[in-house]
């Protein structure tokens, strides 16, 4: 058992360095997704928000623009799950009260 | 959970610490659109600040603080600011979060820039009331917290 | 980028997962996954992501190892290991 673990394990690192490969370098000018202008000619995302997020947010933080103004039905999803493990704590945890547990 | 006897230096420490911690939280919550961070980290730090006083003090005297009931509904008051504001924009004419339509300010940037701020406000207000009510709610009666 | 200090780093970081996964004394292991949350929120700030390295030095370094010791307290070992 213990070997059949090891054997997975070693398999999904070889997989994963054998994915990463193909990755381009970090901060590499010339991959595809730091380029200016898409594949098809339009403008990529991350170069509209580098270039209008002042412009049209008036927020130097273009980080806070992107959450909360143009990816914000991300971020109310987000809220959403958090409130929905809140709640489900507050069901599953409360102390349950019965008519004549008076306290 | 274990309650150690009460411990002097412990309690005079978080005591003087909770209050500068909830200021820096309220200053990453409001200065977020200059600075990193923003409603989640500010909420969490604000959280962090309640239950440093509740490990410190225990949940007892923590209630003349934050109660223990006040958790939930102030997750839920959080959501709905948010959801409240992105459907004032629809109300007046927009689509749904699209804060141009909220007409807070004449220029549509500083109208855009008021709504992110309430936005912000709401998830530090659910990230912090949900916090606290799960740490509540695991220690549920328990007698000597 | 600095690679030195992001090699001790990840050095650190595999260390703290180990021992987080092999320790049998769980207090132990919550200290090191508090210690791995921190050197990986080192790590986004690092890379220049330091709204991602705020937040998990916050979560990952603050919160969680405060509710992972409630839990530990509040629950018992049933087998003797």
């Amino acid at each position: 058992m213990k070997v059949g673990n090891y054997i997975v394990l070693i398999t999904f690192f070889v997989l994963m360095i054998y994915a990463s490969l193909g990755f381009p370098n970090r901060g590499d000018a010339n991959a595809r997704m730091h380029q200016e202008k898409s594949l098809a000619g339009s403008i990529n995302a991350p170069s509209y928000y580098i270039h209008y997020a002042e412009r049209d947010d008036h927020t130097p933080n273009m980080v806070t623009v992107i959450l909360a103004d143009y990816r914000s039905y991300d971020t109310l999803g987000e809220e959403t799950v958090i409130l929905t493990a809140g709640l489900i704590c507050f069901l599953l945890l409360r102390k349950k009260r019965t008519a004549n547990d008076q306290k | 959970m274990i309650r150690n006897e009460d411990n002097p230096i412990v309690g005079l420490v978080s005591r003087i610490v909770s209050p500068f911690i909830m200021l820096f939280a309220l200053y990453i919550i409001f200065h977020g659109h200059y600075s990193p961070g923003g409603g989640f980290q500010g909420g969490t730090m604000l959280a962090a600040s309640l239950l440093l006083i509740r490990l410190a003090m225990g949940s007892e005297i923590a209630q003349l603080q934050f109660k223990r009931s006040w958790g939930t509904p102030l997750g839920s008051i959080g959501v709905l600011i948010y959801f409240a504001t992105g459907f004032t924009a629809m109300l007046m004419g927009g689509t749904f979060l699209n804060y141009e339509f909220l007409s807070l300010s004449e220029i549509a940037s500083h109208t855009r820039s008021i709504g992110v701020l309430l936005v912000e406000i709401g998830v530090g207000l659910a990230v912090m009331g949900i916090l606290v009510a799960i740490y509540d709610d695991l220690l549920e009666g328990d007698p000597d917290v | 980028m600095h690679p030195e200090i992001e090699i001790t780093l990840f050095v650190f970081l595999l260390i703290t997962a180990v021992v987080a996964l092999t320790v049998k004394n769980l207090l132990t292991a919550v200290v090191s996954l508090t210690v791995f949350s921190f050197i990986s929120a080192l790590l986004y700030i690092a890379m220049g992501a330091v709204d991602v390295g705020f937040t998990e030095a916050v979560i990952g370094a603050g919160v969680t190892g405060v509710l992972f010791i409630i839990l530990i307290f509040k629950t018992s070992r049933r087998s003797a290991d």
